[in-house]
């Protein structure tokens, strides 16, 4: 037995008993990792068969970003969560089996017709300048069209998504804690650039819902927090006002 | 003669021999990197490090390793318990895999064998490096999704998308190199820098590289997945004992990794620095790994001195970093070196070489000049001082608006 054979019979029995599996798995997350072990098979048979670029491809590509990609949504659902079995779109479930019958004759078709047991032909004419070489060849020569219409297509369908998931920025400006400080001495008055005064502090009270009191006695507003003036949870404060104190106006007159 | 033929014919022997050196030579380092990291922070921070277990607490990694090996292996009641064990095996599996392509000497006399100290040389070898580092990945998200609990949750979904991310960036920067070596095997990417290394070359997609690297490989200044600030420990929160380990051992083999892929792109590999060719003969050959060991060393170097002096990236400014600005950094870049290539294989004229150049040096300074002034403006139009309004209590004059209000006075 080769050494290719011998991989072949380990890791192809591994594969479908992997891909049945994945169809019975009752968490997604679950059969998202059959899925990529099934992935990296297919990759590490593409290696056997001389094709090492469509291999790593494969994995880069397949299970490095689209399963990935997979997991991280399946993940953002919750570790808990189980498909739900309602039918949400009207006739999905027919037209879901009429899909995989054709797909499967499709498919019986073309293994049927396929011939066991003959040699393999023109691997080596194909690998004769190297195995990326030869692809490049072809993808940037007789395939470019194709391969162009088919780069220009994802990136419309990128875009399609990108237009669809976006959503209008709401129109309250991001403000930054820089923007807000300078904000803060540029404002009317520099009164509270420092920040605002914190709540009372007492002998025999302490809590945010009592005022601070200003040089003069009298209650500060701006110490306690504006949901709680809205509420009207704010203490009585005339009874923390100091007495027998020269009164002062805003513009510091006696 | 390259080195995928000088491997070809190696027995069985060699290549079972090779497995286990590099395997042995990556949990070595490991244990070595441990320490070092520990004592190279502690200097930058005028600690000592460890210096107990050991000459020079040299055996501190190891005692600490057989410390932690013994402790309780807990699973948590809320986690998926298959895959909560799957995931440190995926990491640490993979990361050890990247070696199979890494040329760690250059032609050297195994036990009467001429060989080279690399397991196989692949055509992709360095998109088998990428390819394993994506599965890489896995082991992290799943240990996060795995554990059940939020901050490993949240510290998987940051490392996907910032892994995703950022090797977009790095496979672009991979393209300078290849288009310059005309190959993407490890072997003949070194023998490309047989005269210049590809630092000189290619120094854009050289830094590209070594910033996402860092991004890959999950380390400050880039360790989002595991900030602890934010998320305790990131997706390793609930593994303890031998588990632990495994993520731990994957972290410090994922470092030497793309320290040693970086080596291989960009620094020659096991090549000897210019002017001291000669020594790539001592010992029978086997002295350039001695260079190749420097090499990943001095980029090992670099990723604790990172550690030892950036804070922690915003996510958000992490991911506009590598979005906005390696991606379309790392595109021009190609577009150039994809430019000169052309230039110089049908045979243009230096005098057309020269000017190309000339021309893309102008447009970046151009551009760089242009983008400086624009960042000028908006920042004067920022800086614009409104006219102070008078405070609404009573302060002291200040003495030039005092000397002024006398002179109105009179």
């Amino acid at each position: 037995m080769s050494g290719e054979s011998a991989l072949f019979w380990v890791l192809a029995p591994l594969a479908v008993l992997a891909s049945v599996a994945m169809l019975f798995m009752k968490k997604a997350v679950h059969s998202a990792i059959l899925l990529a072990w099934v992935m990296i098979t297919l990759a590490i048979f593409y290696i056997a068969l001389d094709a090492p670029f469509l291999g790593i491809v494969q994995i880069v590509v397949y299970t490095g970003a689209v399963m990935m990609l997979f997991l991280f949504i399946l993940m953002l659902v919750g570790v808990d969560s189980s498909d739900s079995l309602v039918e949400k779109i009207k006739g999905i479930r027919s037209v879901a089996i009429f899909t995989a019958l054709a797909f499967s004759l499709t498919l019986i078709t073309f293994i049927a017709r396929a011939e066991l047991g003959r040699p393999s032909v023109g691997l080596d004419e194909a690998n004769s300048g190297g195995n990326v070489e030869g692809l490049a060849q072809y993808l940037f020569s007789d395939y470019v069209w194709a391969f162009e219409v088919i780069s220009a297509l994802l990136i419309t369908a990128a875009l399609g998504a990108m237009v669809l998931a976006h959503s209008e920025k709401s129109d309250v400006a991001r403000t930054s804690q820089k923007s807000r400080s300078i904000a803060r001495f540029r404002g009317k008055s520099i009164a509270t650039a420092a920040g605002l005064p914190g709540s009372g502090v007492y002998a025999r009270n302490n809590a945010i819902d009592l005022p601070a009191l200003l040089p003069d006695g009298k209650p500060s507003d701006l110490s306690i927090a504006e949901v709680l003036h809205r509420r009207g949870d704010v203490a009585e404060s005339k009874s923390y006002e100091l007495e027998g104190l020269p009164k002062i106006d805003d513009q510091g007159n006696k | 003669m390259n080195n995928a033929s000088i491997i070809l014919d190696d027995p069985t022997w060699i290549i079972v021999a090779k497995g286990v050196l590099v395997f042995a030579l990556c949990v070595l380092l490991t244990l070595l990197s441990v320490w070092g990291e520990r004592r190279i922070v502690a200097r930058m921070q005028m600690r000592m490090g460890p210096n107990r277990v050991g000459p020079f607490g040299l055996i501190q990694a190891l005692a600490d390793g057989v410390k932690l090996a013994l402790k309780e292996d807990i699973i948590p009641a809320a986690a998926d318990r298959a895959v909560f064990v799957l995931a440190p095996i995926i990491s640490v599996t993979t990361c050890f895999m990247a070696f199979a392509v890494i040329p760690l000497t250059g032609e050297v006399n195994f036990f009467g064998e001429q060989t080279i100290m690399q397991l196989t040389d692949l055509p992709v070898g360095v998109l088998y490096v990428l390819a394993t580092a994506s599965i890489g990945v896995y082991g992290i998200v799943l240990g996060g999704w795995s554990s059940g609990s939020t901050y490993p949750l949240l510290g998987g979904l940051r490392s996907s998308a910032q892994v995703i991310s950022y090797e977009i960036a790095m496979g672009l920067s991979f393209v300078g190199v290849f288009i310059y070596a005309g190959s993407m095997s490890t072997g003949d990417i070194i023998a490309s820098q047989s005269t210049w290394w590809n630092v000189v070359v290619l120094f854009p997609s050289f830094a590209i590289y070594v910033i996402s690297m860092v991004g890959e490989t999950n380390r400050a200044p880039f360790d989002l997945a595991e900030a602890e600030g934010e998320l305790v420990g990131g997706f390793h929160t609930e593994y303890s004992s031998l588990k632990f380990a495994l993520f731990f051992l994957a972290e410090y083999v994922n470092i030497i990794a793309v320290s040693a892929l970086a080596t291989t792109l960009f620094l020659g590999g096991p090549s000897a620095p210019p002017g001291l060719g000669f020594t790539s003969a001592w010992f029978g050959g086997w002295f350039s790994f001695i260079w190749f060991f420097l090499k990943v060393l001095a980029f090992f170097f670099f990723f604790v001195w990172l550690r030892g002096t950036l804070p922690r990236l915003r996510y958000d400014q992490f991911m506009k970093f590598g979005w906005k600005v390696l991606i379309p950094v790392n595109i021009a870049w190609i577009l150039v070196v994809a430019t000169l290539r052309l230039l110089t294989q049908q045979g243009a004229s230096q005098f057309v070489i020269a000017g190309f150049t000339g021309a893309v040096v102008l447009a970046v300074l151009g551009a760089m000049t242009i983008y400086d002034r624009s960042k000028i403006k908006t920042e004067e139009r920022a800086n614009q001082v409104e006219p102070m309004p008078e405070p609404s209590f009573p302060v002291p004059a200040l003495p030039t608006s005092l000397a002024l209000k006398e002179k109105e006075g009179n």
